[in-house]
C-alpha cells in the first residue's frame, strides 16, 4: 500500500498527531504493533494534564506544557473525554521545601502559568481537609487537571480515523526502507506500506526505529508503579497533591481519577526490559509509604487495581526530541515524551505539524499542506448509563431507540450491553476484554470483570463473528479459553482412568 | 414503567427464592422477585457437584438439583419474575430504580424489600500479588462459570490460591477436565472450606495442599508463565529464601468472598465491618425498617442450606411486617462476639413474640478449636447458657440456639465466647 505519511504508535502522541494532521488533505497510515491504540505509556501514567510550573522554562517540555494545557478544555469537549481542572498542591513541610515552592513559582511565571499561588497556614487544610497536618506550604495551581489517558488517546484515534486517517493495529514496522537519503517506505509484519513521510511516535521503542535510519539516543525506560482505590474513595482528596519534586521526578502523588477512583504512585527506578510491567511488592510498599507522606490515612483495602508505566526516558537527556532526522530526509523523530508529555501532547502534535509542513517542502513539491473543508472535529455524544444517574428517566429514551442499553452487563460499573457493542464497532474497534474495559469501563470496578468477563467474551465473540476460543485479552497470545470442555479428555482420557478411580 | 409490590425481592439466588416462596406461602400475595443474571438459582446452577441439600432436604443433591426444587415451585406460584433485571438504587422510602431490556427503566413501589443480592469474589488486585498482568488470572467462581456454564476450559496447568470451598471444588473440577493442579496453596495454617471439600476435593485425587504459603509473584507477558510461591510466617509474612518458581498457564484465586452492598451502603444502612453485611436484628432486618437482608449479602454462608433457612426467616418476618403486628421490645437485646468469635448474626434482638421458644445464632470462629464450649454470657458476666462443640473452624458456620426463658425485660447485652472445654 501506499500512503504520504506513516505514523509509528498509537499512543497519545501519535493519535493526536494523526488527529492534527487529519486536517490537511494528506493520506494518513497509524500503524501500531498491539491490539489497541493507548497500549504503552500511554495507559500507564498519573492522567494528570499538568498546569506547567515544573519544566524549565527554556526546554520544549517547559513551552509546550504550558501552551497544551490551556487547549484541554475545548479538545476534551470536543472528544468528549471526561477531564477536571481540579487544581494541584506541591506540599512543603520545612524552609527548604518552602523555597522550592518558591522556586517553582518563579519558573511556573516564566513559563506563563497563571494564578500560582503559595498557600499557608489554615487555608491548606480548608483547600485538603485530609492534607497530612504537617504539611506548612503548598504551591496551588489551579489550572492543573485530571483527565483518563487512555480515554483521550482512543478518542483522538477516534476522531483521525473519522478524518480519514487509517489505523492498522497489529502491525509492527520492523524495517524502513531508505533511498537517495530519503524514507522511501516502511516494512511491516503486514507488508510494505510506501511512504515519504515516517513519523517516529514509538514510544518506549522510538529509539529502536531511529537506530533503523541510523541514529543512536537510547531510551533507557523508567518505571513507576501505582495503585488504584475503589470509588468510595475518590473524595478522600479534592486536588492533585504532589510533594516536592526532585531532579528526576515530580513524586509520588495522590489524586482523584475523573471516574472517582483514588489513585496514588508512582514510585521510579529503571529497569532494562521495555516490557517489564510487573509490579513489585518493594515498590507496592513504596507507593504506600509516598503516598502517606501526604495523606495519613490512605485505605487499607478496597483497592481495585496495582499497575505499572514505563517512561521513555532518554539516556543523558531531559528533554523531548521533536525534530527531523539529520540523516534521512522525511523521518520525523518525536522521542523521549516522558512527563509531561500527556500534558504537552495537543501543542506537541501542533509543532509536528509545523515541522512536516518544512520537511514537506524539502522532499516533495506535491506534498503541500493544505487544510481540508471538511473536518470534523469532534465525536459524537454516546450514551453512558451512569451520566444518566441524576437524570435516569430520560435512559428510557435511550432503551425505547435500542433495547441493548437496557441490560446491565457490568454490575460495578453499570455498563449496559449498548454501550458494549458500541465499542466493539467504534472508528478504532475494541476487539478483546482489555479494550472493552478501556472504553467502556465494563470490568473495571470491584469485582474486576468475575461477573461480566463471560457475558462480554460472549458478546466479543458474536459480534467479531469468531469462536469463543479466540476471543483474546490483550491482543494474539492472551486468548482466555483454552478448549471446549470434554476436549482435554478426550486425549489424555486412558491415562486419566488409570490415575483416578473416582 | 410504574409498579407497585407488596414485597420486591432483589436477587434469585437461594436466599431470594426461600424468601419470596416462605413469604408466600404465609400470606404475602404481591411478590416480584428481581434477578441480573440470565436465570433464577444465582450461583448454584454452575455448583454441578453434589453436597447440596444435606441438612434442609436430608438427601444430597447437586446445586442445579437444589436449585430447580425452588425454581419449579416458584414457577407454579403466583409471584411475579423478572430475569436480567438489574436494579440500580433504592431509597430509603423504598423506591427501587431497575432496568431490563423489555420493560425499559422500572419504578417500582415497594411496602417491604428484602436485599438478596449474594456475594463476589476477592480478586487478585484485593490482595495485590506483585507482578505482570497476563491472561489465565481467574477467581475460582468465574473458572466455574465458564466450565460448567459456558461449556469452556480455562487452562492446562494450574496453581490454586486459597482453600476456600470453592477453590478446592475447582481443584477436581479441573482435574476431571483433564488438567493438572499442582498444587493448591493457603496461606493460613488450616483449610478455610468444609473438611469433607478437603477430603473428597482434593486428599482424593493427590492434589498437594500447601499450608502457610502464597503467591507472591505472577511472570507472563500475554498469558501467565509461572508463578513464585513463598512460605509465610505466622503473621502470614514472606519467609525469605522459600521462594519456589512453579510454572503454570492459570492461577484460580480462591481468597474470601465478599457481601455485594453496594445498594445497601447507597441507601444509607449501616454495615457490620466484620461480615460485610449489614446490622440486622433476628428477623433479618436492617436499621430501615421494612428492609431485609439474607443470604450472602448479609454474611458469607458456608451451606445453600442454611442460605434457604435465613430466607424462610425473613420470608416469615417480611408477613408479620406487613401485617404490622408485631411488638418491639423495651430495648434491644445486643449480641456481642467474644473470645473466638469473628461474628454473630443477628447483632441484636428487638421483637417480643409470643410462643417463641428460641432464636438461632449464627457465627463463625476466628481459629480451628477442639473440645469447646459455646458460652451465652450477659451484661453481668453470668453464663445464661453453653453448648459443647467437639471442633469448631472457620470455615464452617457454628450455631447455637438461645432460649426465649433467658430473654428477660432487662437484659441488654450477650457476649458468645469460645472456651476450651
Amino acid at each position: 500500500m501506499k500512503t504520504d505519511v506513516v505514523i509509528i504508535g498509537g499512543g497519545v502522541i501519535g493519535t493526536a498527531i494523526a488527529r492534527e494532521l487529519s486536517r490537511y488533505r494528506l493520506d494518513i497510515t497509524l500503524i501500531e504493533k498491539e491490539d489497541d491504540v493507548a497500549m504503552g505509556t500511554s495507559k500507564g501514567n498519573s492522567g494528570i494534564i499538568h498546569a506547567g510550573y515544573d519544566a524549565d522554562f527554556k526546554t520544549l517540555k517547559g513551552k509546550l506544557n504550558i501552551k497544551s494545557n490551556l487547549k484541554f478544555d475545548k479538545l476534551c469537549a470536543d472528544l468528549k473525554v471526561p477531564f477536571k481542572r481540579i487544581g494541584s498542591l506541591v506540599v512543603g513541610f520545612n524552609e527548604k521545601d518552602f523555597n522550592k515552592v518558591k522556586d517553582l513559582k518563579v519558573n511556573g511565571e516564566k513559563n506563563g502559568v497563571k494564578n500560582l499561588e503559595i498557600i499557608t497556614g489554615d487555608k491548606l487544610f480548608r483547600l485538603e481537609a485530609n492534607l497530612n497536618p504537617q504539611a506548612k506550604y503548598a504551591l496551588y495551581a489551579p489550572s492543573a487537571g485530571i483527565i483518563s489517558p487512555y480515554e483521550l488517546t482512543i478518542a483522538l484515534a477516534d476522531n483521525a480515523v473519522i478524518n480519514g486517517v487509517k489505523v492498522l493495529l497489529e502491525t509492527e514496522a520492523k524495517d524502513i526502507i531508505i533511498e537517495k537519503g530519503q524514507t522511501y517506505g516502511i516494512l511491516t509484519n503486514k507488508g510494505l506500506i510506501e511512504t515519504r513521510v515516517i513519523i517516529n511516535a514509538a514510544g518506549l521503542y522510538a529509539d529502536e526505529m531511529a537506530k533503523l535510519i541510523g541514529e543512536d539516543f537510547k531510551i533507557k525506560p523508567l518505571k513507576g508503579e501505582y495503585r488504584l482505590f475503589d470509588k468510595q474513595w475518590g473524595s478522600l482528596v479534592g486536588h492533585i497533591l504532589f510533594p516536592i519534586p526532585t531532579k528526576l521526578t515530580k513524586g509520588i502523588l495522590v489524586a482523584p481519577t475523573v471516574h472517582n477512583n483514588l489513585l496514588i504512585g508512582p514510585n521510579s527506578y529503571q529497569v532494562e526490559e521495555k516490557d517489564d510491567l510487573a509490579t513489585t511488592e518493594v515498590g507496592i510498599n513504596e507507593v504506600y509509604s509516598g503516598a502517606r507522606k501526604l495523606v495519613l490515612h490512605l485505605p487499607h483495602q478496597d483497592l481495585v487495581a496495582s499497575f505499572t508505566g514505563l517512561r521513555a526516558n532518554i539516556e543523558g537527556r531531559d528533554d523531548f526530541i521533536i525534530e527531523p532526522s539529520k540523516k534521512v530526509k522525511g523521518f520525523i523523530n518525536v522521542a523521549g515524551i516522558k512527563s509531561p508529555g500527556l500534558s504537552s501532547a495537543p501543542a506537541i502534535a501542533e509543532m509536528v505539524s509545523d515541522i512536516l509542513k518544512e520537511v514537506a517542502k524539502e522532499i516533495s513539491p506535491q506534498l503541500e499542506l493544505n487544510y481540508k473543508d471538511n473536518f470534523t472535529e469532534t465525536l459524537s455524544d454516546q450514551p453512558r448509563f451512569t451520566e444518566y444517574a441524576d437524570k435516569i428517566e430520560r435512559w428510557q429514551e435511550i432503551i425505547e431507540r435500542d433495547s441493548d442499553y437496557g441490560e446491565i452487563i457490568c454490575r460495578c460499573e453499570k455498563v449496559s450491553k449498548g454501550e458494549i457493542i458500541r465499542a466493539i464497532h467504534q472508528p478504532v474497534p475494541a476487539r478483546s476484554l482489555d479494550a472493552i474495559k478501556r472504553r467502556t469501563r465494563a470490568g473495571m470496578g470491584r469485582c474486576q470483570g468475575g461477573f461480566c468477563s463471560p457475558r462480554v467474551l460472549r458478546i466479543l465473540s458474536e459480534e467479531l463473528k469468531i469462536s469463543s476460543l479466540r476471543v483474546t485479552k490483550k491482543g494474539e497470545g492472551s486468548e482466555i479459553l483454552t478448549s471446549k470442555t470434554k476436549d482435554m479428555i478426550k486425549e489424555t482420557g486412558v491415562k486419566f482412568k488409570d490415575e483416578v478411580r473416582v | 414503567m410504574k409498579l407497585e409490590y407488596d414485597l420486591v425481592i432483589i436477587g434469585g439466588g437461594p436466599a431470594g427464592l426461600a424468601v419470596a416462596l416462605e413469604a408466600e406461602k404465609n400470606g404475602v400475595e404481591n411478590i416480584l422477585l428481581l434477578e441480573r443474571d440470565e436465570y433464577l438459582g444465582g450461583i448454584l446452577p454452575q455448583c454441578i457437584h453434589n453436597g447440596f441439600g444435606l441438612q434442609y432436604f436430608k438427601e444430597e443433591l447437586t446445586g442445579p438439583e437444589y436449585a430447580d426444587r425452588f425454581i419449579t415451585q416458584i414457577n407454579n406460584h403466583k409471584v411475579d419474575i423478572k430475569t436480567e433485571t438489574m436494579v440500580v438504587k433504592i431509597t430509603p422510602n423504598k423506591q427501587i430504580i431497575a432496568l431490563n431490556r423489555n420493560d425499559g427503566l422500572l419504578c417500582i413501589k415497594a411496602r417491604a424489600i428484602v436485599l438478596a443480592m449474594g456475594c463476589r469474589e476477592r480478586t487478585r488486585e484485593a490482595i495485590a500479588i506483585a507482578g505482570s498482568r497476563p491472561a489465565g488470572i481467574f477467581t475460582a467462581g468465574t473458572a466455574q462459570r465458564y466450565i460448567n456454564i459456558e461449556g469452556y476450559m480455562v487452562g492446562h496447568e494450574v496453581i490454586i490460591l486459597g482453600s476456600g470451598d470453592i477453590g478446592m471444588i475447582m481443584a477436581r473440577r479441573m482435574t476431571l477436565e483433564g488438567a493438572k493442579v499442582k498444587a493448591v496453596l493457603e496461606i493460613m495454617p488450616f483449610s478455610t472450606g468444609l473438611i469433607r471439600n478437603k477430603v473428597q476435593c482434593l486428599d482424593d485425587f493427590n492434589i498437594p495442599l500447601k499450608f502457610n504459603h502464597t503467591i507472591t509473584r505472577i511472570e507472563g507477558r500475554k498469558r501467565v508463565e509461572k508463578v513464585t510461591i513463598t512460605q509465610v510466617d505466622k503473621n502470614l509474612q514472606a519467609i525469605f529464601g522459600t521462594e519456589e518458581e512453579i510454572h503454570c498457564d492459570t492461577i484460580l484465586l480462591s481468597v474470601g468472598l465478599i457481601p455485594e452492598n453496594e445498594l445497601t451502603k447507597e441507601v444509607g444502612i449501616r454495615l457490620d465491618p466484620v461480615t460485610g453485611g449489614p446490622v440486622v436484628n433476628e428477623n433479618r432486618e436492617t436499621e430501615i425498617e421494612g428492609i431485609f437482608a439474607c443470604g450472602n449479602v448479609l454474611h458469607v454462608h458456608d451451606l445453600a442450606d442454611f442460605v434457604t433457612e435465613e430466607g424462610e426467616i425473613v420470608g416469615r418476618a417480611v408477613d408479620e411486617y406487613l401485617k404490622g403486628n408485631r411488638k418491639f421490645r423495651s430495648q434491644p437485646i445486643k449480641i456481642f462476639p467474644g473470645d473466638n468469635i469473628a461474628y454473630v448474626v443477628p447483632q441484636h434482638i428487638d421483637f417480643i413474640v409470643p410462643g417463641r421458644k428460641k432464636i438461632k445464632l449464627f457465627m463463625r470462629v476466628k481459629k480451628p478449636e477442639e473440645r469447646v464450649k459455646i458460652n451465652l454470657i450477659d451484661d453481668k458476666g453470668r453464663v445464661l447458657t453453653a453448648y459443647k462443640k467437639r471442633i469448631v473452624t472457620p470455615g464452617e458456620m457454628v450455631s447455637v440456639f438461645l432460649p426465649e426463658v433467658l430473654l428477660d425485660d432487662k437484659l441488654k447485652n450477650i457476649t458468645i465466647s469460645i472456651k476450651r472445654d
